[in-house]
């Protein structure tokens, strides 16, 4: 057990009746960044603070070089942590936070310093944090995580708020960090972050795990490419047969509401020729690429728990249907159900889902 | 854990120190120097016992001269039972701050023992509270001994109406101070606490005759009575059926462990 690894086993919360986490298993590494994604409410912050011992699992254990949080000797020079970036006392100064929780941990007040300085905070680390923006708590937190040059260091959404040149640097550090043979986990609800970040990923959604790979399997997993293809109109009727000759030629063709076939598994002038053989004009072949992103959202798409509607009526609709955990099992690109609507990606913030939408 | 079998993983260059007690001790005086609340609070404390310990004796001396039956120093406990409101306060302060910041949450990272923080931030506020009180009342005390032109009343007498009044005053502040830990809210920390001063006193004056009984427990053992009984018999408060001062330390002190017990488990069991 000499690696500072993550373990968590069966790690469960409930609060009351709600399961903010259910289940879950996994492992953390050093040498990684750990990208631990999922929607808001998915329970990403609720694992984090299990780690550290500020909740108490409902059943299961993680822990952190192979103990339990809590009973870690040194646990600050082990581990480091940025939870809440705005969990700081607004009447005490940048500096002062950190002396405190320098003195607290047992590490020489001139690290309080160094980690001023690599935050870039210390031009401001003798004011006051309650003037901060959110981008400077963001990196004050950062430095309170960072303070005892741990070996495992937990972040929870740091790129919250800063600038993109604040995104930059904290993409770098993540890898730097990581790089130096620590384990690094980030929790982030944006997967085109932890695409350019992280080199594992954790996806959750409900508290549920719904991919535990590394970053290239899931784009190679996820991104699908596929074809939209529309039979001429006036041969409309025929669309089920170009589907099976698809489907011999080792593709796949699903139906699309529109009457379009969306096609994965061949290329665009094998259908075409496909189309050619069996005499059906085509009025439509185009290419299309799914995006890291929605496959993400593909996968955590019945997960969401907060979902924005423009539909005030939406409440007078009969509940959806119970989350079911994707499937994760290896195996060949694959499309997963058309959704009922003519595009192939989730409907962007703010629409309906489709479902949902297509209800009377 | 051996940092020699970490060969893949990182080691800091940083000397690895156990922290203790005493660094914990540290940091909460970090912290209670670094916010104004504790200026504020502590500086509304020394106004109070100072100003209210000159100014009845001052209107006692010139509105009755010659010698009272109350002994000069009794005329502090007005002003030390206004302080009790600023000890209260920045004593619920000290957690209920912390929970309604989310800093706990750095501070339980950086330090999991819950049994160290909550032993560090009681050490250092009663040793505050106490040394500012004990060298306010005796300043109080010499300006009433001056300004009612008594005889010095001696130790049996300075002993109580400071010493003893001080460690008073900082079991009150932890008491405060383990209430905040267990309500985690500033304003239902600091009310819980005032009506734990102030409920029994009122309750009392409000019973039936037919509970005389409780009444007479209810007003001898609340806390301005046992705050008061440092001061010997005095004024309307005195019955002699109260406790005397330092019977009122081992009550206040009981409560006190009980409270720091309740501090303890809701700091260990509730989640963060």
């Amino acid at each position: 057990m000499g690696l500072e690894m993550i373990e968590a086993a069966g790690l469960t919360k409930r609060y009351g009746a709600k399961t903010a986490v259910h289940d879950l298993t996994f492992e953390v590494r050093p040498g990684h960044v750990t990208g631990f994604l999922g929607p808001n409410g998915s329970g990403k912050s609720t694992t984090m603070r299990m780690i550290v011992g500020l909740d108490r699992p409902t059943s299961g254990t993680v822990t952190v070089g192979g103990r339990p949080f809590r009973q870690t000797p040194n646990a600050p020079r082990k581990v480091g942590a940025l939870l809440d970036a705005q969990a700081v006392h607004g009447g005490r100064s940048a500096r002062n936070h950190l002396l405190s929780l320098a003195q607290l941990s047992g590490i020489p007040a001139s690290r309080v310093e160094e980690v001023l300085d690599v935050v870039g905070l210390r031009d401001v680390a003798g004011k006051r944090s309650k003037g901060f923006s959110l981008g400077m708590g963001q990196r004050l937190g950062i430095a309170a995580a960072l303070l005892g040059d741990p070996q495992v260091l937990l972040f929870d959404e740091p790129v919250n708020g800063l600038d993109p040149e604040g995104i930059y640097w904290v993409r770098t550090l993540m890898k730097r960090l990581a790089a130096e043979g620590r384990t690094v986990l980030v929790s982030s609800h944006l997967m085109s972050e932890m695409a350019v970040t992280a080199d594992h990923l954790l996806v959750i959604g409900r508290g549920r795990l719904l991919a535990d790979m590394s970053v290239r399997e899931f784009i190679s997993r996820n991104s699908a490419d596929f074809a939209r293809v529309r039979v001429a109109d006036d041969a409309a009727g025929r669309t089920g047969e170009l589907a099976a000759a698809v489907a011999e030629a080792g593709g796949r063709a699903l139906k699309e509401p529109d009457g379009a076939l969306r096609v994965t598994g061949i290329d665009l002038p094998r259908i075409s020729d496909l189309a050619h053989k069996a005499d059906i004009r085509l009025w439509e072949l185009s290419p299309h690429h799914a995006s890291l992103e929605e496959a993400y959202m593909r996968l955590t798409q019945d997960v969401v728990d907060y979902r924005s509607t423009d539909d005030e009526l939406a409440g007078f609709t009969p509940p959806e249907d119970e989350a079911h955990p994707l499937d994760t099992a290896p195996g060949p690109p694959e499309v997963p159900e058309v959704p009922a609507q003519g595009w192939y990606a989730p409907p962007p913030p703010g629409q309906a889902p489709p479902q949902t939408r297509s209800r009377p | 854990m051996n940092p020699d079998t970490d060969v893949r993983g990182y080691v800091s260059p940083i000397e690895v120190r156990r922290a203790h007690l005493g660094d914990a001790i540290l940091a909460e005086w970090t912290k209670m120097r670094s916010v104004r609340s504790t200026m504020w609070t502590l500086g509304a404390l020394v106004v109070v016992v100072l100003g209210v310990g000159t100014v009845i004796p001052w209107a006692v001396r010139t509105d009755a001269p010659g010698p009272q039956g109350d002994p000069p120093l009794a005329y502090g406990f007005f002003g030390v039972l206004l302080g009790t409101v600023c000890v209260i306060t920045l004593g619920a302060l000290s957690f209920s701050s912390e929970f309604g910041t989310g800093l706990i949450r750095t501070t339980l990272t950086a330090c999991p023992s819950r049994a160290r923080v909550l032993a560090a931030k009681t050490a250092v506020y009663f040793c505050l509270v106490f040394a500012l009180t004990l060298v306010l009342t005796v300043i109080a005390g010499i300006f009433e001994v001056v300004i009612i032109n008594s005889p010095n009343p001696g130790p049996t007498v300075w002993a109580p109406a400071t010493v003893g009044v001080s460690v008073y005053m900082a079991l009150l502040g932890v008491l405060s101070l383990a209430v905040g830990a267990m309500v985690r809210h500033a304003a239902g920390a600091v009310t819980a606490m005032l009506g734990i001063v102030l409920l029994p006193l009122v309750v009392a004056m409000f019973l039936p005759r037919p509970l005389s009984g409780v009444r007479s427990v209810l007003l001898n053992y609340s806390i301005p009575s046992q705050l008061v009984s440092f001061y010997g018999a005095f004024g309307g408060f005195a019955n002699g059926s109260q406790p005397s001062g330092w019977v009122s330390l081992w009550i206040l002190l009981g409560v006190v462990a009980l409270a720091m017990a309740g501090a303890y488990v809701a700091l260990d069991r509730r989640d963060v």
